[in-house]
């Protein structure tokens, strides 16, 4: 064993603590923001932003925001299952790790090592990371280590790597704010990446930084942009190798820089040429007006101090590591890079993807940025003191997936992850998920759509709040998750489950570790074994904390070589490449074009993303209602002039089907969007939508250096559906999914909101609400020709336990003005008629009582009247408000309200 | 007096609600043109007769259901002839004969003669202890036989029925409620609603048997029982036969004046008899005999201003019921049970006694409320009321229109109303 002596602590006392607050980091996007969480001590908590965080002080997004929202044990999986004679039963932890343990074994024992495999998260913490990757590689015998990373930025990491000779990010969140010039290419950072959006938009309003924003898609990005160039999908390259020829010929270049760090420009230029010989070129192949390119050009050329942050839009492609590599030359050969202000950034999407390529938890990396040179591979397994070390590059996500179809994996271990629903022919990886000998499940949820592929074991995780350890942000910088929860249930670390595996397989030593702290000593000074500087990952200067300073470990970026290693920590100003000669390498991107064609068949393109309010498959944003409230139902974005020719309105169901997949969407009509493309967010799925996994229809064709698929570009048809009747169910508790051909789930205050559409009306929905809820004391409105049905159901405390509202599709029910009744308590008379009438009255309503039947005239104007004029008789009301005017009964009533009134008080 | 004697002299026979409104609407159009002489047989002022079912509850005393004292009538110089019949009418001399022998003679002449109960033929019906419930005599008898413990039987659930139970549960009588249809009120009620304000009634201890045939009063001496068809025999101390009324055309008929059910009148409100008029319960307007308050009035108001020397006519009223019956507020009006070629919205919510059921007719572009009927929260019915009467399109409003007037856009909601009384 390798865990190193703990030293002294080192930065204990520089630590305040604010309140009784917990410190931590936010589980989302990849900026990495500190938060302050204070429990309050019934399972939720308090959440503000960590002023003293750098990557955020103290600034959150509304996802962040909203993390108390999500912290209830409502979905939570709890204990431990396994399926006995078909059906999952709950298990103890030793029975289920010994079930790993044995198919792994036995499957290892019988088909060989590369027959099981470890699919992992970036949702996971480093130590998770760590525990896994060594249990694969070093002990199971095989690099079938792969992650949903892969899906988000390994065209980042094969690009560094092909162009450092290391995956590294250059620069710094910093030169965001001392940039003169920031090129947003495929990144809708104003949703996805807030925070780090709001530090640009500050530093352009202190110091007028430009910002151009390259992007199929007129995003919320691009509308604050100085500058927008809608390039056509997967033509960045031919952007950026026109630049390079521009800057070539506009004596943009840095001679020096280009001389003493680098190798291939001659070729580089040459290439790009070839791809971009002139503006003409470039506006037709990009489809952006040659005067907003030569704008671009220019800036680009005059602005010494300029940052490129890519993201999935870059990522995302069959040709993504060119992307990168394209973006990287410009950097490179004006030498803007590693200097404060510049520098190409990857935006990275998880919260520790970062992480997760550290420990090299992916099939094409050993371990701690080292590769499968045998020189690595021994080091590696001198280090692990590891009987099995996998000695070549394991199957990354796609392929792996594909071996899982053809039967040649067949363990697998899910950890943090939804592959159902993520991976591109989401379709075909859950019916090859559901056909495995084994499946393991680690989660934290206890329904998913991977979760529903039949899995052998399920394992109960920590969620955010409970986990311990440490994540990973776009800028290297390594941040506590502190625990601010206790564990529910019996849930458990992924890093311990991992060791227990590896223990059962006989391990004992090498997964002995009794605290997390432990895991990260021993990740840290593996990432120092024997580098001397040959490797740009290094915290040995962290292996020496002992657990109080791991405890209490501040925010630090990498490298830190040696203890408390300071200064600055941008790479390659001088130089300095990871390559065998310390040069970096220019690249010749290949021509680029999408890996599958639009045809008759199948004419429009399909991007998918994200939007702000909601993270990956929704299993935690999902729980949040305030989330819920900017775009509840899965949606498909079209140019005007497309949707009129398909006929579809905004509003209007639309089938986007590609030949692996289809999905029911609402219309969403925009001129943001690229005509003969549609956009599609990834959030849904079968756990929340009727028809909505999006990544069903994705392709899928893999970038050739980082085997990332494309899930941009999708070829598809678009059409309309027809349902008569839309309508929404708010119910108190969750329920399974109505009876509806459409519908959508959505986290409301008080309980589940329910978007659906149907072509059954209102009588069929009248029998489904009886069914529902034939228990309770229940109100409707029924208009069969108007194609109404509106049902309420009430508890015994006269609280609105369900609302069903169904109508035609060209006059569907709003919930805006009733959803707040789900929590407002025993509801009144007027308040139950307004939840079917799906508002509340106008002016006119509670006025009292009513006591003149006839004009319907209630208390209240009667007596407003009486106040305002002390003699006013029966007469003078049946004057000014016609009660008791007509059949007088309420005469009576009126004489003794006079008579009442007049009695001083 | 000698003022009044240059006057026409005009004469109103009956003093219930219509000629109470009669006398008030013309007398405020044309005060000094006529000599107004009502002839009531009741010996009361004018009262009002929907509040009579409150006055043997005890909701109310007599003296509230006063329509106006005597000081109104003597100000307006009308002369009352109360507790007085009268004998005959004698069109071609324009004279009428009252039962004291006396003769007034009219210019005018306007009969308000109302209704009368039904009673039954059926053996027993003379018995002792078999009353109606219509006028303050009747009050007054059953208030003078209600006593805790009492068994009373009420023949028919429609609204007179159900209110005379009412006020007999209210004055602590055991009762029970005879009524020959499937349902209470099945002239203003759909089943379902007939259903609730079932269960409302028996809330207050009144039994409901339906479907229930009265075959005879039994008793020896007094009444001791009722029997039904289906051989089943009730004991009651009292029966109270509310099965209807009849319009009182008697007095008209031996005149000579044209009569059908009711006293013939078209829509001037003018018999066939000159310058004989008709109004109220006992008046046949184009085939109809109203038994509500409202139509009564509207006729009264076109007769008044007829006279007054407006251009005025009756065109009928649309049949609307309105009234508060066992506690619950009940509407209904027009085709309010639908059929072939309507459409129906139906809101309702038991768990607060709320039922509404409106009946819409959609032919061409347009779509109008052709019916109503309002369980529990009637607030609405008179709104619902005047959308029938002016045909508006009404297809813009229906998702909202059961929910009443406070949820419609302000075109609908601020139409007008009837006008006021």
């Amino acid at each position: 064993m390798n865990a190193p002596v703990p030293l002294p602590r080192a930065e204990a006392a520089s630590i305040a603590v604010v309140d009784t607050a917990v410190r931590t980091t936010c589980p989302y996007c990849g900026v990495g923001c500190g938060v302050l969480a204070s429990p309050d001590g019934a399972g939720g908590a308090g959440i503000a932003g960590d002023p003293e965080h750098p990557a955020n002080r103290g600034r959150l997004c509304s996802k962040g925001s909203a993390l108390g929202e999500t912290v209830g044990l409502s979905t939570r999986l709890l204990a431990p299952m396994m399926r006995i004679d078909g059906a999952l039963t709950r298990a103890s932890w030793d029975a289920a790790l010994g079930a790993i343990a044995d198919a792994f074994r036995a499957t290892v024992a019988a088909h060989g090592p590369d027959s099981v495999a470890l699919y992992l998260s970036g949702q996971l913490l480093t130590e998770d990371y760590y525990a896994a990757n060594k249990l694969a590689k070093g002990f199971l015998g095989t690099a079938n280590v792969d992650t949903n990373s892969r899906l988000c930025m390994a065209s980042s990491v094969a690009g560094h790597k092909r162009a450092f000779g290391s995956d590294t990010v250059p620069g710094v969140y910093a030169d965001l704010d001392e940039a003169d010039l920031v090129v947003l290419v495929g990144s809708n950072a104003a949703w996805c990446h807030p925070v780090l959006f709001r530090r640009l938009e500050a530093a352009r309003a202190r110091r007028g930084t430009k910002l151009v924003v390259i992007d199929p898609r007129r995003t919320a990005t691009a509308e604050e942009a100085e500058l927008f160039l809608p390039v056509a999908p997967g033509m960045d390259s031919v952007l950026f190798a026109g630049l390079l020829v521009h800057l070539a010929e506009a004596d943009g270049l840095a001679p020096d820089y280009i001389r003493a760090h680098t190798s291939g420009f001659d070729a580089a230029l040459a290439g790009a040429r070839a791809l971009a010989p002139d503006l003409a070129t470039v506006a037709l192949r990009t489809g952006v007006p040659a005067a907003d390119i030569a704008r671009f050009y220019a800036l680009f050329a005059a602005s010494e101090r300029v940052v490129t942050c890519y993201s999935q839009g870059v990522n995302q492609s069959a040709q993504g590591t060119d992307k990168v590599g394209a973006i990287i030359n410009c950097h490179l050969a004006t030498g803007r890079i590693g200097r404060p202000g510049m520098g190409p950034f990857s935006l990275t999407g998880q919260p520790n993807a970062m992480g997760g390529r550290e420990v090299g938890g992916l099939a094409n990396q050993l371990a701690a940025h080292m590769g499968f040179s045998a020189a690595e591979v021994d080091r590696v397994r001198r280090f692990w003191g590891a009987p099995n070390m996998a000695t070549r590059e394991g199957l990354k996500a796609v392929d792996m997936m594909r071996a899982v179809a053809e039967g040649r994996i067949k363990a697998l271990w899910v950890l943090g992850t939804n592959p159902a629903v993520s991976l591109p022919r989401a379709d075909a990886v859950r019916e090859a998920l559901s056909r495995l000998d084994f499946l393991a499940i680690s989660d934290n949820v206890r329904a998913s759509d991977t979760l529903a592929c039949r899995p052998h074991v399920l394992l109960p995780a920590l969620a955010w709040g409970e986990k311990d350890g440490t994540v990973t942000n776009s800028e290297r910088r390594i941040s506590r998750q502190r625990a601010f929860l206790d564990p529910p249930g019996e849930a458990q670390p992924d890093w311990w489950a991992m060791a227990q595996v590896g223990r059962r397989l006989g391990y004992g030593a090498a997964f002995g570790w009794r605290s997390v702290a432990e895991v990260f000593r021993e990740h840290a000074a593996l990432s120092g074994f024997e580098n001397e500087g040959s490797r740009d990952f290094d915290i040995g200067g962290l292996a020496g904390l002992d657990d109080d300073a791991f405890d209490v470990m501040t925010p630090q970026q990498w490298p830190v070589r040696e203890p408390g290693e300071a200064g600055d920590k941008r790479f390659f100003a001088e130089g300095g490449f990871f390559t065998p000669d310390r040069r970096a390498r220019f690249i010749v991107p290949a021509p680029p074009a999408p890996a599958a064609r639009t045809d008759a068949a199948f004419p429009l393109r399909l991007n998918t993303g994200r939007i702000r309010d909601q993270w990956h498959t929704m299993t935690r944003t999902g729980l949040s209602p305030r989330l819920a409230g900017h775009l509840p139902a899965p949606f498909a974005e079209m140019h005007p002039a497309d949707a009129q020719a398909l006929g579809i309105a905004s509003g209007d169901l639309v089938r986007l089907a590609s030949s692996h997949g289809a999905v029911v969407l609402e219309a969403r009509i925009t001129d943001g969007q690229r005509r003969g493309e549609v956009f599609a967010p990834i959030h849904w799925s079968g756990a929340n939508a009727a028809e909505a996994r999006v990544n069903a229809l994705v392709e899928g064709a893999t970038d050739p250096f980082s085997g990332q698929p494309e899930s941009k570009a999708t070829p598809v048809r678009a059409e309309r559906v027809t349902m008569r009747f839309r309508g929404f169910l708010l119910a108190r508790t969750s329920l399974a999914p109505p009876v509806a051909a459409w519908w959508t789930r959505v986290a409301v205050e008080g309980g589940e909101g329910w978007l659906i559409a149907d072509d059954d009306g209102p009588l069929a929905w009248r029998e489904r609400m009886a069914a529902l809820f034939g228990g309770c004391e229940r109100s409707e409105f029924l208009d069969v020709d108007g194609g109404i049905y509106r049902g309420a159901a009430y508890d015994t405390e006269g609280r609105l336990e369900a609302l069903l509202s169904v109508g035609p599709v060209e006059d569907a029910p709003d919930w805006t003005a009733v959803k707040g009744l789900l929590t407002a308590g025993g509801l009144g008379a007027a308040e139950r008629r307004a939840a079917l009438a799906g508002r509340m009255a106008g002016a006119a309503a509670a006025c009292g009582p009513l006591v003149c039947s006839c004009f319907g005239v209630p208390l209240d104007p009667i007596r407003a009247l009486v106040e305002a004029e002390p003699g006013a008789d029966v007469a003078r009301i049946g004057a000014v408000l016609k009660a008791g005017t007509n059949c007088g009964s309420c005469v009576p009533e009126l004489k003794r309200l006079i008579a009442g009134m007049a009695v001083p008080a | 007096m000698s003022a009044t004697s240059l006057r026409e002299p005009v004469v109103i026979i009956g003093n219930g609600m219509a000629a109470a409104k009669f006398c008030e609407e013309l007398t405020a159009l044309a005060p000094e043109r006529f000599a107004l002489t009502v002839v009531g047989a009741e010996p009361h002022l004018a009262y009002n007769r929907v509040l009579l079912s409150s006055l043997l509850a005890g909701e109310v005393v007599a003296d509230d259901l006063v329509l106006k004292d005597a000081g109104w009538w003597a100000a307006r110089g009308i002369e009352l002839k109360l507790g007085t019949a009268v004998t005959a009418v004698d069109t071609a001399a324009r004279e009428v004969r009252l039962a004291d022998g006396s003769v007034l003679g009219y210019g005018r002449l306007v009969l308000a003669t109302g209704s009368s109960a039904i009673r039954l033929p059926l053996p027993g019906m003379e018995l002792p202890g078999v009353m109606t419930f219509r006028d303050m005599a009747d009050v007054g008898a059953l208030l003078a036989a209600a006593r805790p413990g009492l068994r009373a039987i009420v023949i028919g659930g429609g609204l007179l029925g159900l209110e005379a139970a009412t006020g007999l549960a209210g004055a602590g009588a055991d009762t029970a409620i005879i009524h020959l249809a499937d349902r209470l009120m099945e002239r203003q009620l759909d089943a379902r609603a007939a259903g609730l304000l079932r269960q409302a009634v028996e809330a207050r201890g009144i039994a409901v048997h339906l479907d229930a045939a009265t075959q005879a009063i039994e008793g020896t001496g007094r009444v001791e029982g009722l029997r039904l068809a289906d051989g089943r025999v009730l004991p009651a101390d009292l029966v109270v036969v509310a099965c209807g009324v009849k319009p009182n055309a008697d007095l008209a008929r031996a005149a000579g004046i044209g009569c059908g059910r009711g006293v013939r009148v078209d829509d001037h409100l003018a018999t066939d008899a000159p310058g004989v008029f008709a109004i109220g319960e006992c008046a046949e307007h184009r085939g109809q005999v109203y038994g509500l308050v409202e139509p009564a009035y509207e006729q009264a108001r076109v007769l008044a201003r007829r006279l007054a020397g407006t251009l005025s006519a009756y065109a009928g009223s649309v049949l609307a019921t309105n009234l508060k019956v066992s506690g619950v507020h009940v509407f209904s009006a027009g085709d309010f049970l639908g059929g072939a070629g309507t459409q129906e919205l139906v809101l309702a919510d038991p768990g607060l006694g709320l039922y509404r059921r409106l009946v819409l007719r959609a032919d061409g572009s347009a779509t109008r409320l052709v019916g109503a009927v309002l369980f529990g929260d009637t607030a609405d019915g008179l709104f619902y009321l005047d959308l029938m009467r002016s045909g508006r399109d009404i297809g813009a409003a229906r998702a909202a229109l059961a929910f009443g007037r406070a949820y419609l856009a302000p075109d609908l909601s601020t139409q007008s109303l009837p006008e006021a009384a």
